[in-house]
């Protein structure tokens, strides 16, 4: 019986390069955006970008056929990986947590549940796109894909 | 800490943080119920109870900014994912199961600001 992959080794590794690369964009990123009292604008920025590219690449990946080696270290390093990594439920939470303690109700309440509107928004356009494309390369070559 | 070296182990952080939500989900997927995305939830909420806590103790000048910025930044944004989140309640609405999609999504916003209260005030006591 063959490991499972996350008890092996080399998926492991691969997850934690692409979380390593992940996390240092958003660190990057992070000091690029404006930092204020209000919007965390850094987080929601970064997670709606990233919430929107796991939803392409993943219905990309799955719309191409059956799982192959090359295909699980996509979905691994670039998804689970670097995907995962870039976004982050913690801070979003955390930062929630301080505008409304700092009784700025109205901000966090909105940014919350208007993080979690457009992200599934964003997700959902991003499996869209990737659908779109396959039936585009589809229709291209003449034939069902 | 160098801002160089802060930067190499936020990332290095990141990227533990990330292999250890891949075996914390790979361990909890297989025996858990599909009724709901669990594994990446117990993910995200514990995530947050870490960064609350950090959090806390930051404020209380038990850790510094720089380690409270890689192993905030680092490890608990590598370890909780917001994109997973979404794409597994995407998942769960396009299957036909609306509620439990929205259960999912909105769900997780609510435990993990809990999570995060409850773990600044775990971070509070630490240093009072």
């Amino acid at each position: 019986m063959s490991r499972p992959a996350h008890r092996d080794p080399r998926f492991l590794a691969v997850v934690a390069l692409g979380g390593a690369a992940g996390t240092l964009a958003r660190y990057g990123l992070g000091h690029l955006l404006p930092h204020d009292d209000g919007l965390p604008v850094a987080t929601a920025v970064e997670n709606l970008l990233g919430a929107f590219a796991l939803g392409l690449l993943l219905e990309a990946l799955v719309r191409r056929g059956a799982e192959t080696r090359t295909r699980r270290l996509l979905r691994l390093g670039l998804g689970t990986g670097m995907l995962g990594g870039f976004t982050t439920f913690s801070s979003l939470a955390l930062e929630v947590q301080q505008l409304l303690a700092d009784g700025q109700v109205a901000l966090g309440l909105g940014y919350g549940l208007g993080s979690v509107v457009l992200g599934l928004a964003a997700c959902l356009a991003g499996v869209a796109l990737a659908g779109a494309r396959h039936r585009r390369r589809a229709a291209g070559s003449g034939g069902p894909g | 800490m160098s801002p160089v070296l802060v930067a190499l182990l936020v990332g290095l952080l990141g990227g533990l943080g990330a292999a250890a939500r891949f075996a914390v989900d790979g361990a909890i997927r297989g025996r858990w119920s599909r009724l709901l995305p669990v594994a990446t939830m117990i993910i995200n909420v514990t995530g947050s109870v870490v960064i609350g806590v950090l959090a806390g103790a930051l404020s209380t000048g038990v850790i510094s900014a720089d380690v409270y910025t890689v192993a905030a930044t680092g490890f608990c944004g590598g370890y909780t994912t917001f994109s997973t989140a979404m794409v597994e309640s995407v998942r769960l609405v396009a299957s036909g199961d609306l509620r439990r999609g929205l259960v999912s999504a909105f769900g997780t916003l609510l435990l993990t600001v809990l999570a995060a209260t409850l773990g600044l005030a775990v971070g509070l006591l630490l240093g009072s």
